[in-house]
């Protein structure tokens, strides 16, 4: 029966039967519709005031007619928003084991520096007279870069790590084409093991890509390389560390290997944060290496970005780094902004973004790294890969090492071996994780092994938590072992949602929101 | 170091647990004399209160926006934001997660994408968004090469009125990888023949609306020479805002629509982290680069969101991926989403017409001014105009007494023979005190 308002005045009436609750709701987990469901056009959460009247300069170009976009009031927003995020783990949540991904502490202190309005607020095109500070910044970030890696230049501008990866790549072409060999060292060798961004980035600017078998140990081999060079070859995209949580030991020899058949060698430093303080790319045999300043000096990931991805450079690439960047003459700080302003010397090979580049990051990324100062980055160093290897040891007699015979760095890679007969994958035992509290390590990645399962555990963690982490992997182990499949393949069962339809979603995309064809029928 | 949980006696028991005697033993990959044996030569660990001293410095030197009257545009925007938006951002489960690869964890992230990318098709009047790029500047970069891809021709045309930082990156990008480039000769006037540089062997048509001497263009005709010759029209735009009071670029059927958002939400920070917006007609779906989430449902029909198509990513398609972007600017999204949310399009509405109003209000002023002539027939927040003396020469003298006035043109096109334009933006920020103290400063200066 329903009241007068058309409301159920029966127990049973509602149609929530397919919940727990009336709602949907579960305490703190709170379902939470989209804007577009509880916003309307009318409703805003701003005040602002009409203008005096005014005669309109936009002509014939003023928009007619809705937007079609929601507003709701400052209270609103705040519980939305709240209310999603609850639904998100984070650093700040709890161990975030992702390899390759580099999850640390990412400290307050960063965060309020990066606000200070000298730094926020400030116009990349003020006149440079009115940021010194901004300049004197990014020439101290440059200096400990440079410091840290033992390579004599760096261009800070590319926005992220494979935008980093673009620009190092950008100044080998522009080298080669310098020397005249353009039209015929266009091939980059790419190792099986390389991060998805190597290859699509020599790719995207006009090489073609020849692949680096992976040794059994997970390494490469110098005689592989070898084998491969020739006058059509440009360079060389290596990891190091590299993704199977490994230091190439050979990586001085491939480095001669690629100099001596007048080739390059590119370094991805996704994961320089395991040996910043120890080892220097710069003493390698580094031509060009990107640095990904959210990961390996610890800015906010905010689900997927901002991040920032200087390049350092050897002396040969040096005068090819892309502009804007700045030029110190007689102690005075130049920011030169075309490539026809070029001090001699330069060949700039042009642009990669608007502005200078991630200055938010820069800020955060300097902070990181004077509170830690030499001494507490080479710790935090050591710290990481002391971690990854003690959780290797805690579980190495339950899961399979694909490579044992190198000591893990800042990650330890495992594989499915382990996992035979139980029915139960590395993404069934992932889920698992998340109902025992913890976000998953990376899965699937790198390619080179199966089911591979790579954690990265970073120097923040403390030893108590280390040893509670390793505790719970060993039950949870032991439980995908034996006769407990199903705790799996239908996990997670505590998470705000269950296990989620991706190839529904892939299948028939569904990439915005739509207004119900009942609403619309009724316009 | 405060950072660092591990004790030395942890440090022990822990290198015991291994079995081995010292941490280097772990590093026994690294080739021998390439290990360091000391620290590298920078200071060492500071407190708290001693980093926050240096970088306040530092920071205590430059002359921030919100501090003097500020005209700078050229493509980042002085805008207010609501303290709600700051807030909301540093939240933990925000501020410190990752890309949403385990999605029963992070709806959080994933549903704001999904909102996110709703607002854009909305705002630019197209069918599909992404969940976001670098920035602007980065994303016509994008755009240019998803147009090789769909039409297979390698010539992008680029306007006259296209930010020539933008211009630039494209270049850049081209350059590399042997495409061709058109780029029309900058030309304040937006008078520009682009219709007679597209044929049948032009990829794409790349215009700018605000253009970056503040002009609107209409982008329809180019639309229509365009798709006559089978290439696509990408319209880009510099100042979101502007999307609440002019006809958006899907109205006007362009293919692709690029642009930057870092005036919703974001801060100036002297050019990053900044947001691209990317949308597109649906057909283009596969070859739309960057992230893209889409809804779905659980295991128990609940609806919910994830990462999807990734069969076009780096990840899986490695050297014959749609881009190679992994990141993408998931937090300054976020802020975007919030602020855009806040605003609605009553809201959103509001503010472009406010924008518009001071920015009249100061155009009609500064005709005023004997030297100054300002040149635009239509124009949104932003406007060109000539100067009787260098406009940096000007400039710098504004600066000086505490007025950041605007952008050269020299300052994006050195020897363009532009040393006279002077491009000035003005937002709700701008108050009568501040186009007093520009009006009175350039009559004394000019």
């Amino acid at each position: 029966m329903l009241n007068r308002q058309g409301r159920p005045t029966q127990a049973g009436e509602a149609s929530h039967e397919e919940h727990l609750t009336f709602t949907g709701n579960k305490a703190l987990q709170q379902v939470e519709p989209l804007i577009f469901e509880i916003g309307h056009h009318e409703s805003t959460g701003v005040d602002i005031d009409k203008p005096a009247p005014f005669k309109s300069r936009l002509g014939k170009h003023a928009r007619q007619g809705e937007i079609g976009l929601p507003g709701l009031s400052e209270p609103e927003t705040m519980r939305h928003f709240v209310r999603l995020s609850q639904k998100n783990y984070g650093i700040d949540t709890g161990l975030f084991p992702l390899g390759s991904c580099t999850m640390k502490h990412n400290a307050r202190l960063n965060e309020k520096v990066a606000r200070l309005p000298g730094f926020s607020d400030v116009h990349p095109l003020q006149p440079t007279s009115t940021v010194p500070g901004a300049l004197d910044l990014m020439l101290e970030l440059a200096r400990y870069l440079m410091t840290l890696t033992g390579m004599p230049a760096v261009a800070l501008s590319p926005k992220a790590g494979a935008h980093g990866e673009a620009c190092g790549m950008m100044a080998i072409k522009a080298a080669i084409a310098a020397k005249g060999e353009g039209a015929t060292r266009n091939v980059v060798l790419v190792p099986e093991s390389a991060h998805g961004t190597n290859p699509a980035t020599a790719a995207l600017i006009g090489f073609s890509v020849k692949a680096v078998p992976a040794r059994p140990d997970g390494t490469v081999a110098v005689e592989d390389v070898k084998a491969l060079l020739g006058p059509d070859i440009a360079a060389i995209m290596l990891t190091n560390p590299n993704t199977c949580g490994i230091f190439e030991p050979q990586i001085v020899e491939i480095a001669a290997a690629m100099h001596e058949a007048g080739a390059y060698f590119y370094c991805d430093g996704a994961n320089f944060n395991a040996i910043v303080g120890k080892a220097r790319p710069g003493d390698l045999g580094v031509d060009a290496m990107h640095i990904n300043l959210h990961k390996t000096f610890s800015t906010p990931h905010g689900g997927g970005g901002p991040g920032a991805g200087p390049v350092v450079l050897s002396e040969r690439l040096a005068p090819f780094a892309p502009v804007p960047f700045i030029h110190v003459e007689n102690g005075k700080p130049h920011l030169v902004e075309s490539r026809g302003e070029a001090p001699a010397g330069n060949q700039p090979f042009g642009r990669m973004t608007a502005f200078h580049g991630q200055m938010g990051m820069y800020v955060r990324a300097l902070a990181y790294m004077l509170s830690h100062g030499s001494d507490g980055m080479r710790q935090a160093s050591e710290d990481a890969v002391l971690n990854a290897n003690y959780i290797r040891a805690g579980l190495s007699d339950l899961m399979s090492l694909p490579f044992p015979d190198h000591p893990s760095m800042h990650e330890v890679l495992f594989d499915d071996e382990w996992l035979k007969g139980s029915g139960v994958s590395t993404l069934d035992f992932a889920k698992a994780m998340i109902d025992e509290g913890y976000h998953p390590m990376t899965v699937y990645f790198p390619l080179v092994v199966h089911g591979a399962m790579l954690i990265e555990p970073t120097e923040s963690e403390s030893k108590a938590a280390l040893d509670l982490f390793i505790a719970t992997l060993r039950d949870l182990a032991i439980a995908a072992k034996g006769n407990d499949k199903e705790r799996f393949t239908s996990a997670p069962h505590h998470a705000p949602i269950r296990r989620l339809d991706e190839t529904r979603a892939a299948r028939s995309p569904v990439l915005k929101w739509e207004k119900p064809a009942a609403a619309k029928a009724a316009e | 170091m405060r950072y660092l949980p591990l004790t030395d006696i942890d440090r022990e028991d822990m290198l015991a647990r291994i079995g081995v005697s010292d941490v280097d033993a772990l590093f026994s990959d690294v080739p021998a004399g390439k290990l360091l044996k000391a620290p590298v030569d920078l200071p060492r660990a500071k407190g708290e209160l001693e980093v926050e001293r240096i970088l306040g410095k530092m920071a205590g030197k430059n002359t921030a926006a919100s501090a003097v009257p500020f005209f700078v545009g050229a493509g980042a925007y002085k805008h207010h934001v609501p303290a709600t938006v700051d807030h909301l951002i540093q939240r933990s489960e925000f501020l410190t997660s990752y890309t949403p690869y385990q999605p029963e964890i992070a709806q959080g992230t994933l549903q704001y994408l999904f909102e996110f990318q709703t607002q854009v098709a909305a705002l630019t009047g197209m069918e599909v968004a992404n969940a976001s790029m670098y920035d602007g500047s980065t994303g016509t970069g994008e755009a240019v090469l998803m147009a090789h891809r769909v039409t297979r021709r390698r010539k992008a045309v680029l306007s006259g009125g296209l930010h020539p930082h933008y211009t630039a990156v494209v270049e850049t990008l081209s350059e590399m990888a042997n495409d061709e480039v058109v780029a029309l000769t900058p030309d304040v006037s937006a008078s520009e023949d682009i219709l007679s540089q597209i044929d049948d062997s032009t990829s794409c048509v790349v215009v700018q609306s605000p253009d970056v001497f503040g002009n609107l263009r209409d982008l329809k005709p180019i639309a229509e020479k365009a798709h006559a010759h089978g290439a696509l029209l990408i319209a880009v735009f510099t100042e979101v805002v502007s999307l609440g009071a002019v006809v958006p670029p899907g109205a006007q059927d362009a293919d692709i629509v690029v642009g930057e958002g870092q005036s919703i939400g974001n801060a100036l920070n002297f050019g990053g982290p900044y947001v691209g917006l990317f949308a597109a007609k649906s057909k283009y779906i596969r070859q739309m680069p960057g992230r893209l989430c889409g809804e779905t449902v659980d295991s128990t029909g609940q609806r919910g969101f994830v990462l999807t198509l990734s069969t076009r990513e780096q990840h899986i398609r490695r050297d014959k991926a749609t881009s190679n972007i992994c990141t993408n600017s998931g937090l300054c999204v976020l802020a975007f989403t919030i602020h855009m949310t806040l605003l609605g399009q009553t809201g959103l509405a509001r503010l472009a017409e406010v924008n518009h109003a001071n920015a009249v209000k100061l155009a009609d002023a500064l005709a005023g001014v004997e030297g100054v002539a300002v040149l635009n027939d239509s124009f949104f927040n932003e406007f060109t105009v000539k100067l009787k003396k260098p406009a940096a020469e000007v400039v710098e003298v504004l600066a000086a007494k505490g007025i950041l006035a605007g952008v050269p043109v020299s300052r994006l096109l050195p020897r363009a023979g532009l040393d006279d334009l002077l491009i000035v933006a003005s937002t709700e920020v701008n108050t009568d005190e501040d186009r007093a103290a520009l009006v009175a400063a350039l009559v004394e200066v000019l």
